[in-house]
């Protein structure tokens, strides 16, 4: 069946089952590949993305649920806080291999929107749902908090 | 007539670009060349004539910072700034790029890509480097030696002009046979801690191309439906209720009996109507057992007499142990263990006119090349590979049955290979897929004197074989032994006598594979916790205990030695903690780099531990790029500390209990708390940084919480006893 989304910025319509997950949709339909597929069970945050500016995963949430919602992925992520954790990412040469990236990145951008200077314990609650298996994890945390100083400064 | 001159002027320009580009690699016999002087040419370095330099990089790039090590070079060659170099994957061919220390295989592996690189590289860039110049010294009408080159420019006392005026010039010049390369004293990007990852943007923008990412036209997606038991083999199947999937199009039966490919427009039609299917398997030749089983097997094999004596030595420790004032005895179980790269597994392969292009964060193209050859009867110069980024490999991206691409190719086939076909794993196939890191058990005895030293050290190993049978058997078996079993315990570091290693190899059907830091994975955790333990039965400090099985005078024994010193005095050692934590100490040299690493917990043993901090401290020979480097270590010590803590792969009757990552735990960022690296400066050769870390990271941990009261060697530790915050 014909499916109207709103995504980055953009109304697109694809023809899909409606119980298809967000994450094919985004992947496979409308070639936005930013998005990656880590477990399919909402349990790596490889598949990030914001629906209404809130960070959720987009490989368990159906199309049926979020009709209307402004969806947003790593391609259409424009925003001062993006820019800041972008930056900070490349100083601190976060990135390995970087297939869970955009993800970190989703989220990250979702937490300093919510809360501009968290703590490392804030930051480790809100980044606990993203997997890293280069463990990137000690520069994912200094990166947000240089991300923060930026916002800040 | 305007147009008539504009047209000439654009197919000069045309040429100048495409033909006069300066290209300096190696020729077949592995002499310095360039696109002038030999035909085919092996390319390291491509400068083209507006001046742009690429390096074009040889190894695959799984996140260990290739791309950026081997640009490194050649930026520090030419006295360019790194972020000035661009980077190119280079196409598959071993006869071009060859491994040489895998023997010409094309490949990356073992953490030897900076090892195998480091002077090709430079030698290449200095070449070009001194073709530019003396191009210059033409055009000017001065000497060589007048002539400097920085940041894109030649220079001389008045005058200064961009590299791109000399390209043409240079790339008709015959190559230097010996170019001089920079005295290390003058290094500006080697060894800077300041380089940015060429790889940055791309990957934190979400543009870069992973194998996943592959979309062509007409493309459709594959997965396959494999036994779940080892050694099972299809009987039947049934596919009616996939067909009420919208998007799926057919399944076929693998000719090996080893599964059913489904086939589907897209990915998600494809899985769930690989979950609507109806399958019969035989299990006859299956692996039935369970978990407790496997392990009770491997344990008897160490308390038995072993099938191989590993050192070949016939060394007999009995009297030794018979002798001695007392004996320490450990038994050691390490589970089956799963890669769990992020990006599971999955490549494209497509036609082209003459034979098909393979799309794939290729860790070892010339394996994938003969697989495709093998499965699709046409010869390996037809088959292109096109190297993408990869997820993740932690060795599991390189197999010796090449196995998702030898599914690729028949997935291909059997679709009548006119389609584009992407090969897709779900994570549950990654966990349950098999190419482990083998289950093993060790069994240690160890003679202590009365002056608290080691008299004997009887060692008996058991587990599954990586490389016995496989395509490297020749290289790493030698009389039964199978290297990856026994390294980092025949060939230890310490001085220890009357050592035997016995080994038996268990013969499962499961599939095992290497697994970050292969054997040291588990031998590294067995040695390192037998010295703890030795160091503790003679009353002694475990950092002075080891420093004295080391002190034999060898320069690896010094390099090693220096390491531990160093982490000794960063992590605060021998500093009672006033908080109440606990350290543990663990080194390890594999991959011809030293390592030792200090862990520090806090809380209880048997309530909640956590992990405060990690000092580690490197050796790695010259090191190219500090911060990719420091980066490696954080990331094997991670891997290492996140399966040690918690993950296994279990079996109920043969099946794998686990099946994706909430019961397959990975790491996570409240894991670890601070983890420090120091780098030893050096100038021996650089060797490998993807791997050493891993190893000493899990016994580290132990040693750590044994000095909490609780020395667990059975893994994972949270299944033994353990519990984490």
């Amino acid at each position: 069946m014909s499916i109207s989304l709103n995504i980055n910025g953009e109304n697109r319509s694809v023809d899909v089952p409606s119980d298809t997950p967000l994450l094919w949709v985004i992947r496979d339909e409308l070639q936005l590949t930013g998005t990656k597929f880590g477990c399919g069970v909402a349990s790596c945050g490889a598949c990030t993305v914001h629906v209404d500016g809130q960070p959720v995963r987009s490989c368990q949430t159906y199309l049926e649920d979020i009709e209307g919602s402004e969806i947003t992925t790593i391609e259409g992520v424009k925003s001062k806080t993006a820019e800041a954790v972008f930056e900070a990412w490349d100083e601190l040469n976060v990135v390995q291999c970087g297939y869970c990236q955009s993800g970190q990145v989703m989220s990250a951008i979702g937490l300093l929107e919510e809360s501009p200077k968290p703590t490392v314990e804030e930051i480790e609650a809100y980044m606990w749902g993203n997997v890293c298996r280069c463990a990137t994890y000690q520069r994912i945390r200094a990166a947000v908090q240089l991300a923060a100083e930026k916002l800040e400064a | 007539m305007t147009n008539e001159i504009s047209r000439r002027v654009f197919l000069k320009s045309t040429t100048a670009v495409l033909g006069s580009a300066l290209v300096v690699g190696f020729d077949p016999h592995d002499v310095l060349a360039s696109s002038k002087s030999a035909s085919n040419l092996t390319p390291f370095i491509r400068i083209d004539a507006d001046g742009t330099v690429t390096a074009i990089i040889k190894h695959f790039e799984c996140g260990q910072g290739t791309a950026t090590g081997l640009a490194t070079l050649i930026a520090e060659e030419l006295n360019l700034p790194l972020d000035r170099v661009e980077v190119e994957f280079a196409p598959a061919d071993a006869s071009k790029y060859g491994n040489a220390l895998f023997g010409g295989i094309q490949g990356t592996g073992g953490s030897t890509a900076m090892a195998n690189s480091f002077m090709q590289y430079r030698i290449a860039g200095a070449a070009a480097r001194e073709m530019l110049i003396d191009a210059a010294a033409e055009v000017w009408g001065i000497p060589h030696f007048e002539i400097t080159i920085s940041d894109g420019k030649l220079n001389a006392d008045n005058r200064s002009a961009p590299i791109s005026e000399f390209v043409s010039n240079a790339s008709g010049r015959s190559v230097p046979e010996e170019p001089k390369l920079k005295d290390p004293s003058e290094f500006r990007v080697i060894g800077n801690p300041g380089t940015k990852r060429r790889d940055n943007e791309a990957k934190i923008n979400g543009t870069a191309t992973f194998a996943m990412d592959i979309q062509l036209d007409n493309q459709i997606v594959a997965v396959v439906l494999r036994s779940p038991r080892f050694g099972g083999t299809l009987a039947s199947f049934d596919d009616t209720s996939a067909k009420d999937i919208t998007g799926y199009i057919r399944a076929e039966a693998f000719p090996t009996g080893a599964g059913v490919i489904v086939y589907a427009e897209n990915t998600w039609a494809a899985l769930q109507a690989r979950d609507a299917l109806t399958v019969e398997w035989d299990f006859s030749a299956a692996e039935n057992r369970s978990s407790d089983q496997i392990k009770k097997d491997l344990l008897t094999a160490v308390n038995s007499d072993s099938e191989f004596d590993a050192r070949g030595s016939a060394v007999k420790t009995g009297t030794a142990l018979e002798e001695a004032s007392q004996v320490i005895e450990k038994e050691f179980f390490f589970p089956y263990l799963a890669h769990a790269t992020m990006e599971p597994l999955t490549c494209t392969i497509a036609p082209t006119q003459t034979g098909v292009i393979l799309y794939d964060g290729c860790q070892m193209p010339t394996g994938a090349q003969a697989a495709l050859a093998a499965v699709l009867q046409i010869p390996a110069e037809n088959i292109e590979i096109k190297t993408v980024y990869a997820g993740g490999t932690f060795g599991r991206r390189s197999t010796q049955t090449a196995d998702y691409h030898v599914e690729a190719a028949l997935a291909f086939a059997l679709n009548g290979g006119q389609q584009p076909v992407k090969l897709v794993w779900s994570r549950e196939d990654d966990i349950k897929g098999g190419y482990y890191r083998p289950a093993f058990a060790h069994k240690v005895r160890i003679g202590i004197g009365d002056n608290g030293q080691i008299t004997g050290w009887d060692h008996r190993i058991a587990g599954k074989p990586i490389f016995k049978g496989g395509a490297w058997d020749a290289f790493m078996v030698q009389n039964g032994v199978d290297n990856s079993s026994v390294e980092g315990v025949r060939d230890t570091l310490y001085d220890i006598p009357n050592q035997y290693v016995g080994l038996t190899d268990d013969k499962s059907p499961i599939s095992v594979n290497w697994w970050r830091s292969v054997g040291h994975s588990h031998t590294a955790f067995v040695m390192e916790t037998m010295m703890d333990l030795a160091a503790q039965a003679a009353n002694q400090d475990p950092i002075e205990y080891r420093l004295n099985y080391l002190s034999g005078g060898t320069p690896d024994q010094e390099r090693m030695s220096a390491v531990l010193r160093l982490a000794a005095e960063k992590s605060g050692w021998g500093n009672a903690a006033s908080n109440g934590n606990s350290l543990g100490v663990a080194l390890h040299k594999s991959f011809g780099t030293f390592v030792a690493e200090v862990v520090e917990v806090s809380g209880d043993a048997d309530d909640a531990i956590s992990i405060e901090k990690v000092t580690c401290v490197v050796d790695c020979g010259v090191p190219v790029n500090p911060d990719v480097i420091i980066a490696q270590m954080e990331s094997g010590i991670g891997y290492g500390i996140g399966h040690i803590m918690r993950n296994e792969i279990a079996f109920e009757d043969g099946i794998v209990v686990q099946s994706n990552f909430p019961d397959y735990e990975p790491l996570r960022i409240s894991d670890i708390g601070e983890i420090e690296t120091h780098i030893i400066p050096s100038t021996e050769a650089p060797t490998g940084v993807g791997e050493p870390s891993t190893p000493p990271s899990g016994p580290a941990l132990a040693n750590a919480i044994a000095a909490k009261g609780l020395r667990v060697t059975h893994l994972p530790l949270s299944a033994n006893g353990v519990n984490f915050a």
